[in-house]
């Protein structure tokens, strides 16, 4: 068995993310393991699911408390390094997308990510062509990052063992990080962790029995459903677009929301469609939605192709309305 | 100061276009690949609209971008491409596809850069997008700008803005809808975009025929890109069609609801 590295990384407050636990739920179903950590409070992180790990390493402190390439590549080179492995696991966050194909360009090795399954051989699976076809593949170049896409793997139960060997790390950077911007909690329409996936698509901007376009009624009828129910909101290019080019459409949907081809695949339960044809590129990234429903008034559309498991032929603005009163 | 902005991009199959997996003498490929029709590829597109925002608001700067495709086909989505904007088109001959090796296609692009006669790498700004739409793996921007020797790297790039002080104020995707802002103190860097803010430019057919005057060339002494692969593929296969879409219709809104609700419930 060829060495392994499990490389997690902190979250800004110093806990290992959800995804960090899905990454070391794979590694343990391919034997033993080297674990090292970098982030804030990264050594206790460490410690915190150690048990059964070869050794452990961690790099904490200012440089790396916060998300940034040249810092965290350099401290992921060095963990990579100490660690003597030629496989490294690790969880295809935003944090690790953007530093670890580098640092597998520092060391001539190679990076595969979203990486969504790992054989006891070490094939790996993963998509192309933005989720329309998926393969089974394996690397002769080391060291490999294999990068593993969160809501892939269940989480293990985190449990403490040795602790970390701290060490060092130095590099310049002519970046500094600002902060954060994100919509205010109650703006909120984007929850990775939400049960459902709710998308809103161009329908609810167009003429509707009446003549008129009902767009105020429509953004409160979706924004209602997706604050009460907690739901994540997604939305077809389509109608990002037509918001993109300055009509008064839904103003709070933005290309965050892109669900597709050129959008984000997300990862829920269940999924509910509404007023959105289901044409290809906007369902590819609907691969990842377990049970998916749609609401209609064309019975021919996607989604009656096998698309979705119901396909609701019906007035979306009137079901929404009823639906508010139910939930 | 003006920017020296570098677009790495390459070519898609329309997204329109339906995909099916074929085996070849090189491995894994699209059935009719050549005869698809391609696009540029939409995140790297997004790249190229905010180079040439930049660019515009950057009196000097200038615009090249370079690609590994197959030579017929750039030059068939170039004659689109290039009618949107002034750029200079660094070609490379080489397929196109999603099964390529990403730390090759880095290599090959890196070394093309490199080559760029008089390039000066202190105004470089390595654009391209984030992630291909045909590997969609997100790893050649960092892999040639590690190649080049850029350490100040930004993947999911929707805003950048150039302060007082020349400062690169940049706007990255991070996970739950949320933005972190970053403040890079000068260039050179990479600039991997996620969609942006702006609308595809309008074409404009004299800037097209001006920009095909030096492509055609270029497209035509196009090297050929020398690339190698270490990955093995076992398989490639379309998921299997497992849904049977129940179709309900002349329902009231009110049971539609009901059941919506006792499903979301669940």
């Amino acid at each position: 068995m060829e060495p392994i590295l499990v490389l997690l990384h902190t979250t800004d407050e110093g806990a290992l993310p959800k995804a960090a636990l899905e990454t070391l739920a794979v590694a343990r179903t391919l034997g033993s393991y080297h674990l090292a950590v970098l982030g804030a409070q990264a050594a206790a992180a460490a410690q915190s699911v150690s048990e059964g790990a070869l050794s452990v390493r961690a790099i904490e402190g200012d440089a790396v408390a916060v998300s940034r390439y040249a810092t965290d590549a350099a401290a992921a080179q060095a963990l990579v390094s100490a660690s003597a492995a030629t496989v490294v696991l690790a969880p295809c966050t935003l944090r690790f997308q953007r530093a670890l194909p580098g640092v597998a360009a520092r060391l001539n090795g190679a990076c595969d990510t979203h990486v969504v399954a790992v054989d006891p051989d070490l094939s790996i699976h993963r998509w192309y062509y933005r989720q329309r076809m998926e393969a089974t593949q394996s690397r002769s170049a080391r060291p490999w990052f294999v990068l593993i896409e969160p809501g892939a793997a269940d989480p293990c139960a985190a449990q403490p063992g040795a602790a970390a060997e701290v060490l060092p790390c130095a590099v310049e950077t002519r970046t500094e990080v600002v902060g954060y911007q994100s919509p205010n909690a109650d703006q909120q329409t984007i929850r990775p962790d939400a049960q459902l996936l709710f998308v809103a698509g161009a329908g609810w901007t167009k003429k509707q029995k009446d003549g008129q376009t009902h767009t105020d009624e429509a953004g409160n009828l979706i924004l209602n459903f997706v604050q009460h129910n907690k739901t994540s909101l997604g939305s077809s290019k389509s109608l990002v677009d037509l918001s993109g080019e300055g009509q008064a459409v839904l103003p709070f949907l933005t290309h965050l929301h892109q669900v597709g081809q050129t959008g984000s695949t997300p990862r829920h339960r269940k999924g509910l469609s509404t007023c959105c044809h289901g044409e290809e590129p906007h369902v590819v990234g609907w691969r990842f939605i377990n049970e998916r429903r749609a609401i209609n008034l064309d019975a021919a559309c996607g989604w009656a192709r096998g698309k979705a498991d119901v396909l609701y032929v019906a007035d979306a603005f009137e079901v929404m309305r009823e639906l508010a009163k139910l939930l | 100061m003006p920017y020296q902005i570098i677009v790495c991009g390459g070519l898609a199959p329309d997204p329109l276009q339906t995909l099916e997996p074929v085996t070849t003498p090189a491995g894994p490929g699209l059935k009719n690949e050549l005869m698809l029709p391609a696009v540029f590829d939409p995140w790297a597109g997004h790249a190229l609209y905010e180079a040439a925002n930049l660019a515009k608001n950057v009196p000097g700067s200038v615009i090249k971008v370079v690609s590994i495709a197959p030579k017929a086909k750039l030059q068939q989505v170039m004659m689109t491409v290039a009618q949107k904007l002034p750029f200079e088109l660094v070609p490379l001959d080489g397929p196109g596809g999603g099964f390529t090796d990403s730390a090759s296609i880095a290599a090959a692009l890196a070394d093309a850069i490199a080559a760029i006669p008089g390039l000066d790498k202190s105004q470089m700004l390595l654009f391209g997008g984030w992630e291909s739409a045909t590997r969609g793996a997100g790893v050649v921007m960092q892999m040639v700008g590690e190649k080049l020797g850029i350490t100040e790297q930004f993947l999911a790039v929707d805003e950048l803005k150039v302060d007082e002080s020349g400062a690169l104020i940049i706007k990255e995707r991070v996970e739950g809808g949320r933005h972190q802002v970053s403040k890079c103190a000068a260039p050179p860097a990479v600039l991997a975009w996620a969609t942006g803010n702006l609308p595809e430019p309008s074409n404009h057919p004299q800037t097209g025929m001006a920009n095909m005057r030096a492509m055609m060339p270029a497209l035509q002494k196009a090297k050929a890109a020398a690339l190698t692969t270490t990955v093995s593929y076992a398989s490639v296969a379309l998921p299997s069609v497992t849904r049977q879409t129940k179709i309900v219709k002349d329902v009231p809104a009110a049971q539609i609801a009901q059941e919506l609700a006792d499903w979301i419930r669940q």
